[in-house]
């Protein structure tokens, strides 16, 4: 923030606190008595936060289509953990978030070094790599049956009460990632996207930062598949496919990557506006493929270039 | 998910079975890789949607040749064309305009997602969603050194090795297939010795979909086709090419013929669906030593 001008930082935070203000209040007031969008609200929030994730790898330069083996990741952790082990959801959550985050940094080490279409060639290939593996993991993980009757805590069991802790969880990753997108470590990622041989002739541990990106980004997965897993109460290998990888990459693009928010109101629209038009709904993936054509041929700076100047600006040499 | 599996095999079968299974398999897979490779190099674009073009390829000849009983010809004939002219309109009417004005690599990546969701939806709303298979052009089969080698295959394999040797002997010895080799070496020169780009682009961009037009066609006679197989063969497609290296043509061979002898060796001895992961699981391991695939440049 030290190095924004104090009015543009100001805006940012007063924006923030309408959007938690919105979440947390006006949302669950206006909803309360319909269970039916409390679920949709709640997996746009969710959504959303996975497709945070994926926008900072975008950051780093990096197009990242392995989010849904990461959200399989974590819901796995999750069931597994709750039905054979009988463990609190509130210790599987941030297990899920570990482990992902670990398998993160496993893979990311040596996938990290390909870039360009090399990297989401590696990644698309992993979001397959997971089911596969999940679908080979013997009684651990029951085959392509999948493991149901996952426990949902008592304290999440109304609709209200997972909106909120979901609602909770992105406001939580949005913060983290604005924290990340504006301190220096934000510098140093766009300057990797630029060029990152550069970054590295200055000194940049290129290698650790793209870890660290690609880490961060996976645990949001893992949160995203725990909630996804006590929220359906089943999951299997065939949870999420590539299309879903492909999807949260879509919220980014939608929205715009050069803006925290972008992967947020892309969710939040798409995920809104398909609930609206539920006459169309069988059509979905057919729209998703439309919007992502017309989004490049019209706005290839996403939605929220229309109103909202491209951050930097006022910086930019 | 990616089990396409040509023939069952049971446990214990010949090594010859296996070996015979991959050079069917690999010459099929080095028109699918050569497709890929063609608009890569050209184009400097990852075809997202080749999968989904085999697919409608597939659809073609089973219209054609199946529902239609018009000529197996024929029916490779509409593959190849109704792709290349759905190549060619992607090109010209998305990419070209996308790729000029684009001002960050993903743009035009995200454009070639979105067009293989378009494809797959379109066949969906077309096709339905039922597993399509066509009567054997040819009956019978071979048997040597205890494989067993229908003739349906054969015709597979040897139509596909003609069309691989066409398409090299094109990029290699015409003209406009110089001019597709010196678009990929370096566009603006290119456009100084007076290539026309735009056109070569197209060209290029057609007879790649093309290809895969006419793999999914020739596939179609040994495995059936649905709408819904088009991710798993771009999945593979990118498997070759990451083994062999993106944008160069002996590597898409090469990749191509590693994928098909592993995939048909694991099939005949492991259960289903190990064999991908092995695959998967190989794969990354090899990107460590080699990040750029056998024959690849580096990047960037």
């Amino acid at each position: 923030m030290a190095d924004q001008p104090p009015r543009a930082a100001g805006r940012t935070l007063a924006g923030f606190a309408v959007f938690a203000l919105v979440l947390l209040v006006v949302v669950p007031l206006a909803l309360a008595s319909q269970p039916y969008w409390l679920t949709v609200f709640s997996n746009a929030a969710l959504l959303a936060l996975g497709s945070l994730g994926v926008w900072l790898t975008f950051s780093i330069g990096r197009i990242n289509i392995a989010q849904g083996a990461f959200t399989l990741v974590g819901g796995y952790v999750t069931a597994i953990l709750a039905t054979r082990y009988g463990i609190s959801f509130w210790v599987c959550l941030p297990l899920s978030a570990a482990v992902a985050a670990l398998v993160g940094g496993l893979v990311g080490w040596p996938i990290l070094r390909l870039r360009g279409v090399y990297f989401s060639m590696i990644t698309l290939s992993l979001t397959s790599t997971a089911g596969l593996l999940f679908l080979n993991g013997g009684a651990l993980t029951h085959g392509a049956e999948g493991i149901n009757n996952i426990p949902r805590p008592a304290v999440l069991s109304s609709n209200l009460a997972f909106y909120l802790a979901s609602a909770v969880l992105l406001l939580l990753g949005t913060a983290v990632i604005w924290r990340f997108a504006h301190s220096r470590l934000g510098y140093v990622f766009r300057s990797m996207r630029q060029n990152e041989d550069l970054a590295w002739s200055l000194g940049i541990d290129v290698a650790r930062y793209r870890i660290l990106a690609f880490v961060v980004s996976s645990a949001m997965g893992g949160i995203v598949g725990a909630m996804f897993a006590i929220s359906q109460q089943s999951i299997f290998p065939s949870s999420y496919t590539v299309n879903d990888s492909v999807t949260f990459m879509l919220y980014c693009f939608l929205g715009g990557l050069d803006y925290v928010a972008g992967p947020v109101f892309g969710a939040f629209l798409l995920v809104i506006a398909f609930q609206l038009l539920s006459a169309i709904e069988s059509y979905q993936a057919l729209l998703y493929g439309v919007f992502m054509i017309g989004c490049m041929l019209l706005r290839p700076n996403g939605l929220l270039s229309l109103v909202l100047a491209p951050p930097g600006a006022e910086q930019s040499s | 998910m990616l089990a396409v599996r040509p023939v069952p095999l049971a446990q214990g079968v010949p090594m010859t079975q296996a070996l015979v299974d991959g050079c069917v398999l690999s010459a099929n897979y080095a028109l699918i890789a050569l497709g890929i490779t063609l608009i890569f190099s050209i184009m400097n674009l990852l075809n997202f949607a080749h999968g989904q073009m085999l697919m409608i390829g597939g659809f073609m000849v089973y219209y054609v040749y199946g529902v239609f009983h018009l000529p197996f010809a024929l029916g490779l004939l509409a593959a190849a064309l109704v792709l290349g002219l759905i190549g060619a309109g992607f090109e010209r009417f998305l990419f070209r305009r996308v790729l000029r004005v684009a001002t960050r690599e993903e743009n035009s990546m995200l454009l070639a997602v979105g067009t293989a969701l378009l494809l797959e939806n379109v066949a969906l709303f077309l096709f339905g969603e039922k597993q399509r298979g066509v009567p054997e052009t040819v009956s019978g089969v071979v048997q040597f050194a205890g494989a067993f080698l229908p003739y349906q295959r054969l015709e597979v394999f040897l139509v596909a090795l003609v069309l691989i040797l066409g398409l090299l002997y094109f990029v290699q010895y015409t003209r406009p297939g110089r001019a597709m080799r010196a678009l990929a070496q370096d566009r603006d020169a290119a456009r100084l010795m007076g290539v026309n780009v735009d056109r070569t682009a197209m060209m290029g961009f057609a007879i790649g979909a093309g290809l895969a037009g006419l793999a999914g066609g020739l596939l179609v006679t040994v495995q059936g086709v649905n709408a819904g197989i088009g991710t798993d063969i771009s999945i593979k497609a990118f498997i070759m090419i990451m083994i062999g290296g993106a944008g160069v043509v002996g590597g898409a061979i090469l990749g191509a013929v590693v994928l098909g002898f592993a995939e048909s060796i694991g099939y005949a001895y492991l259960p289903g669906s190990l064999t991908y992961l092995l695959i998967f699981l190989a794969l990354i391991l090899f990107l460590v030593i080699r990040p750029r695939g056998i024959m690849g440049h580096p990047w960037g």
